[in-house]
């Protein structure tokens, strides 16, 4: 069981999935903390977006999954913003980073125009995230780390409590992931909010984490990288680990 | 409705002196830009075999309305082009075969119990006017459909197109973000089935699919954004319906084909511009 402690955060308790007769995920319980950067680990199969789907609310779950503040009361409504893997999307359509990030942000049909209020906020959004200079280029034109900067830029608005990131840096430059990771620790000190990352790079996870999360259906160890790196369970599922 | 037309016969046109030439005009006017807006979606999502797949459907549905004692023809292929539309999502989501075997074999499917019904006793020849349409026959009732179906179809584009954006770049993220991919998915095939339903008679069978991909087509190898893709796509459908049927009351031909022909020239045309342009 995860230790009780008085900051904010979001509380996973004994959530499991099932599909189909067969269960993804058995009885896992973690903490997310605001203001922590958490990486969830395992094998290719060990039910990691499962659980990014579970906590998206797109796969039902069993157990709860409850946002709590620094008193220990639960919130109501859980803001989580979503940074996918990558977007499998028509490279020629011709939609710019202002209209697809206008869909998400206003009302107005964006084949009707970006309003200029509108318009003004994306640039903003997108210059926090040092990517103002590609508001009005097509999305398709946009490189695997331009988009993810896009990409989170909206995951950031509305603010969200809990931001997921499943595998959002694979297939990135060296200089674009290194850009992307210290925005996003930028953004979790200013913004103070929960973020859940998943991923296979270990280096990075050893580099980068609060707080590490080993799964394989269920939480093998959780806690400090050090701690989970070399934890049996760990050598057990990586083998040694000796991609770190 | 008469200053419509007095407006109209006052162009220095000699198709604009008869009645049935004024309405074919206004209703090209009303159907063209409905098509070309929602081809913009269609095209982005690679469904123009879907919506082929749809147009063929009207067959069955009136064949089907026959045998079933509906009176209204255009009742019968609503119902079931919605009906079919709404199946052929559910079948191609559920991943049982690859998009375009499941469409073929609708297609294929719909084009045969339709024809089976229609020629029982060979009486195929009455509805063979389904095939290629005549916008020529255009009613003054007719247009008040049509212009209801262009004001309601605009405002329902206007509540759906966001979130269709999202979910055709990414149904996950736009799940996030509170959008209902499914009802949204939905409610853009049924309303391309009511579009291409309500077009048929005038467009053809044959030809309804080229009207709502054709300009959108065009459309796209001009466009940076997504207004320019709305803009271009609803222009080139309004211009080419125009012109399609002026040429067609010139050469004495059927003004669907004239019109998908002139669509042709314009999607040429901006394969060029494109080439050009990417050097």
């Amino acid at each position: 069981m995860p230790h009780a402690c008085h900051l904010c955060h979001i509380e996973l308790e004994h959530v499991s999935v099932s599909r189909g007769g067969q269960e993804l995920l058995h009885d896992v319980s973690m903490h997310i903390h605001c203001g922590q950067l958490t990486v969830l680990i395992g094998q290719n199969g060990a039910g990691k977006t499962t659980l990014v789907r579970a906590l998206l609310g797109e796969l039902k779950s069993s157990g709860s999954i409850r946002h709590v503040n620094e008193h220990g009361r639960e919130v109501p409504h859980l803001v989580t913003g979503y940074v996918p893997q990558h977007l499998e999307f028509d490279r020629e359509m011709p939609v710019t980073v202002a209209d697809f990030m206008a869909a998400a942000f206003s009302r107005r049909p964006v084949w009707t125009g970006v309003g200029r209020k509108t318009r003004e906020e994306i640039r903003q959004a997108l210059s926090e995230v040092e990517a103002a200079d590609l508001v009005d280029r097509p999305l398709g034109r946009c490189s695997g780390g331009e988009i993810q900067r896009v990409l989170l830029a909206l995951s950031m608005h509305p603010a969200p409590d809990l931001l997921v990131m499943d595998e959002p840096v694979s297939g990135m430059d060296v200089n674009g992931l290194q850009l992307f990771l210290d925005t996003v620790m930028s953004l979790r000190k200013t913004h103070h909010m929960a973020i859940l990352l998943v991923s296979h790079d270990l280096q990075l996870v050893r580099e980068y984490a609060d707080h590490v999360v080993l799964l394989d259906k269920t939480v093998l160890c959780q806690g400090q990288p050090d701690y989970v790196f070399e934890s049996p369970e760990f050598h057990r599922v990586f083998g040694g680990g000796e991609a770190v | 409705m008469q200053s419509i037309y007095a407006l109209l016969g006052a162009l220095p046109l000699e198709a604009m002196q008869f009645d049935f030439m004024k309405r074919a005009l206004l209703a090209v006017l009303l159907l063209t830009p409905l098509l070309g807006l929602l081809g913009t979606m269609a095209v982005n999502q690679q469904m123009a075999f879907f919506s082929d797949a749809l147009g063929h459907s009207a067959l069955t549905g009136i064949g089907l309305g026959i045998i079933l004692g509906v009176g209204n023809d255009l009742v019968s292929m609503l119902v079931f082009g919605i009906l079919w539309a709404l199946l052929i999502s559910v079948i191609k989501r559920t991943g049982a075969a690859s998009a375009d075997t499941v469409i073929s074999v609708f297609s294929s499917t719909s084009v045969a119990l339709g024809l089976l019904i229609l020629s029982a006793g060979g009486g195929f020849a009455k509805y063979s006017s389904l095939l290629i349409g005549d916008v020529l026959t255009v009613k003054e009732q007719d247009l008040m459909w049509l212009l209801l179906a262009l004001l309601g179809g605009v405002g329902l584009w206007m509540a759906m197109y966001n979130g269709l954006l999202l979910t055709s770049i990414n149904p996950s993220l736009a799940r996030s973000r509170g959008v209902k991919t499914r009802l949204w998915e939905a409610g853009f095939v049924v309303l391309v089935a009511v579009a291409v339903m309500l077009s048929i008679r005038w467009v053809g069978v044959m030809l309804i699919n080229a009207l709502l991909i054709l300009p959108a087509a065009a459309g796209r190898n001009l466009a940076r954004s997504a207004r320019q893709h709305a803009l271009w796509s609803v222009g080139i459908a309004l211009v080419c319906g125009v012109a399609g049927l002026l040429a067609a009351y010139s050469l004495n031909t059927s003004a669907g084909a004239a019109i998908v022909l002139c669509s042709a020239v314009c999607y040429g045309v901006s394969l060029l511009v494109r080439s050009v342009r990417k050097g």
